[in-house]
This record gives C-alpha cells, structure tokens and sequence, in this order.
C-alpha cells in the first residue's frame, strides 16, 4: 500500500542578502508517501550534514499549520501543489515518482533573503505595530458578555482572525502586495464593536505602513486568495479599502 | 546544610490572600518606572502578555524571541480552549470549584494559594481578550459559547474554533505591537538567551545570541524575566514546536535558580500516532474532540489482530464488541476523565494487545454516534479544521472511519521553581508561564496552560515585580562592560568554541533522537526504580556520546541552525537527567508521575502524602555533580485531599 519514491530537488541556495544565489539539485531516494515535506528535507539535511556539506536553512517551527514559519515556493506554489494547507503539512504522497520538485524562498521586495529559503518578513510586524490592535491596556475592560456580539459577525472576524502571517500572500502577487494580509486584521477587528471604534485610524496607519515599505498594490488577480493556506477571502481588500476610503473622505 | 525554601503566601483567608497581597505590595511610582529596565525572555502568552503589561505601566521592557516574529511561539498552537469561572452557563461554576478541579486535577501537588490565585484572575483574563477583539466563539444570542474539557463538570471553556491558543496570542502580540509602537518594547527577534548574568546575586542581564549574525551580545536590566516556555522536547517526539527548548531554564538552572518536580511532564492522550523513523514532531488533536468523540478498542484481542493486519476495517466491528474503556472505567466524567488518566488507560489497553494501526500502538476515537446525534455539518462546524489537520497528516477521512489517535508528550508542568510572586531563587529572577513550575502541580487540566500563561503575564507578575522593583530605583542603569558580563559572555563564547571543535561523525538531530528514546521509553508514561536508573546510566552515556561525537558543520560566527540545536541538546540532556533523577525520588504515583510500583489493585496513580507532599526542587552543584535535593513542603490547609475520583 505504503507509495515509495524517488525525487530531484532543485533547490535555491544563497549565501547571504547580498550574495549571488543559484539552483543546487539533489537526489533522494526512498521517500515515503506518509514523509511530510519539511521532514523530506530533513532527511536531505542529514545526508549533508554525513557528507560534510552544509544543510540547506528553511524557516520552520510548530509542523502543524499555525504558527506561520515555514514558507517555501514549491514548484511555482506558495506552499506547494496541496490546497489549504501549510508547507510543513504537505506530505510526499502528492509527488510522483521521479518528479522534479523546484523549491525556492517567498521572492518579493517586502522579503529579503536571509540565507537559502529563509527570508526576513518583520516588515509584517511593522504594519501590525502602525495599528493592528485595539487601543486597551490590562485592566479595567467591561465584563466579556457586557456587549453581545451577532454569532454572524464574530464567525466573519474569526475566518479573517486566521491569517498565520506566513505571507504566501505576498509571494503569490505578482505586484508583491500585502493587502490579504492587511486586510485580514483591518477587517477582523472593524468588524467587532471593540475594534469599531479606531477602525479609520487603523485602516489609514497600516495601509500608509504598508505603502511605505515597498509592497506593490492590488490588481485584483486573486492569486493570494487562491494560494492563502487559511482561505483567507478577498473580500477582506474590499472591505479595507471601503474602511480607507471613508476614512479618507472624512479626513 | 539546610536550606529554607519560603513560598511567600500571604497570610489570611484562601480567598483574600491575594487582595491582601495587592493591598500590602510596594508600588513603583510612574517617573520611576521610566529608569527601570525590564528584559522578558519569550513572547509566547506569558512573556508577550507580561511585556505588553509591563509596557503599558511605564517599564523600559526588552524583549526577546527566537522566532522571526512574537506572533510564532508555540502558544500560538494551542486548539481547545482556555478555563475562566464565569459560570455564563449557569452551571453551579465558582471560582472555587475552578480552583479545586485544578488542585484535584494536579492531584495535589500544587500549592493551595497559587492556584486560588489562578482561579480567581481567570475571569479578567476572558474580559480582557475580548476587549482586545479576540473572536471567541457565541452563541446566536451574541453572548460567549462554552464547552467542556477534562477534569470538569461544567462548561467553563471559552474557545475560538480550534484555534484558541493563536486568538489569544495574536490578542496578547497586538497589545505587545502597540507598546512596541510607542516605544516602551523593544523587541529582538532571531535573538536566542544563551546565559544569565547576575551581578552582586540578583540578576542584572543575558547573554544572548543573534541568531542570524551569530554575534554574541549583552544586555543589561534591573529585573529578568524568563518565559520560554516548557522542555518536552527532551523527548525529541513532542507536541512541541521544533525550536521549542529548554535552555532558558537550564542556564537559569545553573545560575542557582532551583529546577522544580522536573519528573512531572504531561502526556496528551489524543495525538496522531507515530508513523515512521523520520518523523520530526507528534501533531495533538485537540481535547476538546472528547466532547463529542468516544474513544475504544476492539472488546476481542482477535479483532485487534485482525485490524492491525489490515484484514479488518473498524468500522465492521460491531457496537457489542466495541470496549468504550474510558466509559467502562471512569462512569461519572467518561471520556473526559483527565489527560493522565486518559493516557495511562490507552497505554494499559494497548500493551494488553488491544490496540490498533498497524504498529498496534493506537486507539480509536468515533465520531459516528455524534455525527447521528448532531448531524454532520454541527460536527463539522465545531471541529472542522481539526478533522481537516487530521486528514492531512494520515489521508484518511475522520468523518467516515474514527481518528486513530496515541498518548505523547505535550506539556511540563515542572519547571524553575518561584515563589507567590513568581520570583525564582535568584533575586530579580522571575519565571511565568510554562517555564515555571506553576500552578498545576503533577498533571495540568486541559485549558489550563493557556488561562496561566495569561494569568502570570497580564495579571499576576506586572504586580509582583513591583514589590521587587520599588527596592530598584535607585539603581542606575548596568553598563554591559561590567566584569561580570565579560566573563558571562566568554563562558558562552567557550561553550560554542567547544561544540564546534569536536567535529564527529553524528549530526545533532541523530542524537537527540537517541536521548528522546531513552526517554520514552525509560523515562515516559510509566516508570519504575530500574526503568529510571537504566535512564540515568544511558544518559550519562549519551551525553558523552554528544560532547565527543557530535559534527557541526558551518562556522559560529554566522546563521548556523546545527549550533543553535546544538545548544538545545546541551541543555535537555541535563534536563532529561533531572527528570530521571526527580521521577526516582518519588516513590508514589501522582498525576503524570506514573510509578509503576505504586498502583491500587484497579491500576490508578496511588499517592503517598506522608512522604511526598512536597515540591522537589534540584540545585546545582557543578559540572557532572549530582545536584542536592531542596524540599518546599506543600501544605494543605483549606481542602482535604483525597484520592482522585473520576468513577462517580
């Protein structure tokens, strides 16, 4: 029952930001089905690692789809051929035997490269710091039930509350934007009472944050929607620009 | 020698002990808090809870994570939910009643004032994540939904969807941006602690690591605050993240902060079981999947047999020859008996050649009666990213055949040893959440982890720490020059100048695999005297294997992933002798200390509160030296313990 297989990784290695990268191909053979992907390479990195060679430097932490570390472009897909799911939960068994698998890091200005398929992605925590919260310090907040909440609204700023900040979004867009991911929080925090209040003020500190460091704007393609692992949805961009825009015009 | 360990509890009523110590407590003023500088290890819902507080008070807090973001610590994993009082269900929930399911929980290993205090601040916990936006999950009416976990009679578990444990930490991180916005945070991400430094005996910085230069740096503080979660992974095979480690502790460790009930680590009953050699972590299914799901296994050994031989498929074996164990054993709570319980009832069926899979290592847990009951689009609603997770991982379809599902370890309930105010031996040292040896004494209570790592972080230690700081203002500002930095920092730099020297023939996942199975397998579910010292004897010896053997490729002075796991083994093959060596000590059975020697006729933990009541603390003696037992006696007295009941 149990599908073995034997593979070719194309795989990007770089030294540094500023190094010249390049395609190294490795062979493995042997893979179960049942292998994940990030446990793939760290068979490959003990092979290195046997040889003498150092092992290849991916982001990776919690395996199981929510802490939003593993990236990896895998054969022209964030995160790989599988749907709705992280890199570290895609397993062997969608490859085929004697596929080719290219792996390359999220490429995108907002991203720069660390080493090999490891990229820097503070710029995310930066919009998150320009007003990605509800202005309240510990203590002296009303009693959790004080203000009810239609069962509709919080299902809707739940779904949006889901984005992992893995930025598959970016490395999608063809126009490197960040707007799913902006979006994601302005809308999950305008939808609920408490996060009403700042929602202009929000919307105008992020989008002003994001703009700023360098990531491209919206054309509508849905690629970010279509590669999103939590099937964040793109009505989160329009709600964040009908937020900006009113915000503007009340400005 | 003697020494005296002094757990600080205020004096007074349970209930007023913690009123009284706020109204008592020294405070720091607002133009001083400004001179203060606090540095908070970890930004997982203790420490990023902990420094968003901080902030808001006026503190200089620093904060370090080892991830690339705040946003990715392991908290952010947590699925089922998080336990407050608020009785919204009007279900006879107290605060008291959440304070005794946790103390009976924790089978009495826990200290009576800490968890009353816990109990008591859970519900400003709920209050505020919802001020936050954190989207719980409502009812149609608008107002908060509950469930149940384990160990509970009631409803007190506040979720959203199976992703609680991210809800909170995203809350915790926004408040954490929003100081880090203002200035009052710095935040060092990709930076990992590597030593403690104390000056004069309170500590006063870090060495720490940054992890994509490889720079070793200094930093300097008037309090340090470690909360950096627990140190399963020893066991290689863990719900834990990859990263997640030990070494904070360790280091702390040896600084002379005493290490608390190391032994007592919990073991998850419902985890995806393991498949293969290559396997890097165990995935958790969440708790709250007992709610509606009912765990069994085949009632005829020959059905087992015919199962793990692929000849038989679950879904034929008939309901009369199904053996709801957890139902059977445990009447009154059923499948939501406690994880320890849970576990240790998996574990006894399987080795009585009852289990499934095919390595016979598995248990089933059936969705089909809920599916009937609800319809499957309810049971899709309440645990569809879960059952999705599942399907994923083994490829198969949770709603058609019953999950299987194994015990593994998840969570540590040992930890550095603090007193009321979460302050370690060391002065100026505190330690929240996970880290510390908390609050759930020998086996925590689902939903608890998260409602302590908040509790220590917005409610408890922005309190505490004032009583120490108030004595701090006029401090100035620690130069990093100092002597004791310097020495600190070339303690590290030799400790990496070593590893890397011994350029051997294994890679350091190979060995931390090796330790992992001793572990498991001497040192896991159930212990015995021999199981514990063959342990001791293997780990000695694999600890010599790792500082003679082990090949670090690449150079130190730069990104080096191996050097950073390197530092990790280092330490969890000190914590996994401590956890031996604590788990020979005890000679009872209580919560997840399972000592296979000491069990009632019907197989349950059998306790021995004349000997062992108390908190085992380890102290540090040196280099290879067996470290000396510390006792805090635990004294009870506003309950009466009792031996756990879950039967009626």
């Amino acid at each position: 029952m149990e599908k073995v297989i034997n593979i070719n990784l194309k795989i990007w290695r770089q030294k540094g930001p500023k190094a010249k990268g390049n395609f190294e191909t490795y062979k493995l053979n042997g893979i179960s089905g049942d292998t994940s992907f990030l446990e793939m390479l760290d068979i490959l990195n003990e092979k290195l690692i046997n040889e003498g060679q150092e092992p290849i430097v991916f982001d990776h932490d919690c395996r199981e789809g929510i802490c939003g570390m593993c990236s990896l472009y895998i054969n022209g897909h964030p995160h790989g051929p599988d749907e709705d799911i992280t890199t570290c939960q895609l397993h062997m068994r969608k490859f085929k035997d004697g596929e080719t698998i290219t792996i390359e890091p999220w490429r995108s200005a907002g991203f720069p490269v660390i080493r090999d398929l490891m990229v820097d992605r503070q710029a995310f925590d930066k919009i998150i710091q320009a007003g990605g919260y509800v202005s309240v310090n510990t203590g002296g907040v009303p009693d959790a039930n004080a203000i009810p909440i239609p069962k509709a609204k919080a299902d809707e700023a739940m779904d949006a509350a889901s984005c992992i900040g893995c930025g598959a979004c970016v490395a999608a867009c063809k126009n490197g934007s960040a707007m799913l991911f902006v979006s994601a929080k302005v809308s999950q925090l305008a939808l609920l009472p408490q996060g009403r209040i700042e929602a202009a003020r929000r919307a105008k500190a992020m989008v002003a944050k994001m703009d700023e460091l360098g990531f491209g704007n919206c054309t509508n393609t849905m690629a970010c929607e279509q590669e999103c692992p939590k099937n964040i949805s793109i009505s989160n961009i329009a709600r964040m620009n009908r937020e900006f825009i009113s915000a503007k015009m009340n400005d | 020698m003697s020494t005296i360990l002094d757990a600080k509890i205020p004096q007074g009523p349970l209930a007023e002990k913690w009123t009284n110590y706020k109204n008592h407590q020294k405070l720091v003023n607002p133009a001083n808090k400004r001179r203060l500088d606090v540095i908070v290890v970890g930004t997982g819902l203790a420490g990023a809870s902990a420094a968003a507080s901080l902030g808001e008070m006026g503190f200089n807090v620093l904060n370090f994570c080892i991830q690339d973001s705040p946003r990715r610590a392991h908290s952010i994993a947590a699925q089922g939910g998080i336990n407050a009082a608020k009785n919204y269900q009007n279900d006879g929930d107290s605060v008291y009643r959440l304070f005794y399911d946790t103390i009976k929980g924790g089978d009495y290993r826990a200290r009576e004032g800490n968890v009353y205090r816990l109990a008591e601040v859970a519900n400003s916990i709920i209050d505020q994540c919802v001020a936050q936006g954190v989207p719980f999950a409502r009812e149609y009416g608008g107002l908060l939904d509950n469930r149940s976990f384990g160990g509970a009679q009631v409803s007190r578990t506040f979720y959203a969807k199976g992703q609680t444990g991210q809800q909170l930490l995203l809350g915790a991180y926004s408040a954490l941006s929003r100081q880090v916005n203002k200035g009052s945070v710095k935040l060092y991400t990709r930076y990992e602690m590597l030593d403690l430094v104390i000056i004069d005996g309170r500590a006063r910085g870090i060495i720490a690591r940054n992890l994509v230069t490889g720079k070793v740096e200094r930093f300097a503080a008037h309090a340090v605050v470690i909360g950096t979660g627990g140190y399963g992974n020893a066991f290689f095979l863990s719900t834990n993240a990859m990263a997640s480690n030990g070494s904070a502790a360790a280091q702390c460790y040896r600084r002379g902060a005493y290490f608390g009930n190391p032994c007592f680590a919990q073991i998850h009953p419902t985890c995806i079981p393991v498949h293969g050699e290559f396997q890097s972590k165990l995935t958790l299914m969440s708790e709250s999947l007992r709610n509606d799901g009912r765990i069994w296994v085949p009632k005829k050994k020959e059905d087992a047999e015919a199962i793990r031989a692929g000849k038989l498929k679950p879904t034929q074996i008939k309901e009369e020859d199904r053996d709801y164990y957890l139902e059977r054993r445990y009447p009154a709570f059923g499948n939501l008996v406690p994880r320890d319980v849970a576990s240790r009832a998996a574990k006894e069926r399987c080795d009585a050649g009852f289990g499934v899979g095919s390595t016979g290592l598995a248990v089933y847990l059936d969705f089909s009666e809920a599916i009937n009951r609800l319809g499957l689009k309810a049971v899709e609603a309440r645990y569809g990213n879960l059952f999705q997770m599942y399907e994923k991982i083994v490829d198969d379809n949770p709603y058609k055949t019953p999950m299987m599902i194994y015990p593994a370890i998840h969570y540590t309930m040992g930890g550095i040893w603090v007193d009321y105010e979460l302050m370690t031996t060391i002065s100026g040292l505190f330690a929240i959440g996970e880290a510390n040896f908390s609050d759930h004494g020998a086996n925590r209570l689902g939903a608890s982890a998260l409602m302590q790592g908040l509790a220590d972080g917005y409610f408890v230690l922005p309190y505490t720490i004032q009583n120490y700081l108030a004595d701090q203002i006029r401090v100035p500002r620690f130069s990093v020059d100092l002597p004791e930095f310097e020495a600190a920092e070339k303690e590290v730099n030799d400790k990496i100048a070593r590893l890397m020297s011994i350029k051997g023939k294994r890679s350091v996942d190979s060995i931390h695999k090796e330790l992992g199975l001793i572990m498991w397998d001497y040192v896991g579910m159930g212990r015995t005297k021999e199981s514990l010292e063959t342990a001791l004897e293997k780990l000695k010896e694999v600890k010599k294997e790792f500082w003679t053997n082990v090949r670090i490729p690449g150079e130190a002075n730069t990104l080096n992933v191996e050097l950073e796991k390197a530092l990790r083994v280092a330490d969890f093959l000190e914590i996994g002798y401590l956890m031996a060596l604590d788990g020979l000590n005890r000679n009872e059975s209580c919560g997840g200390h399972f000592r296979e020697e000491y069990q009632t006729p019907e197989g349950e933990a059998m306790r021995d509160d004349e000997n062992y009541s108390y908190a085992a603390c380890w102290k540090y003696t040196g280099e290879d030296k067996e470290p000396e037992l510390v006792k805090e006696p635990l004294e009870y007295e506003f309950i009466v313990r009792q031996q756990r009941n879950y039967k009626a």
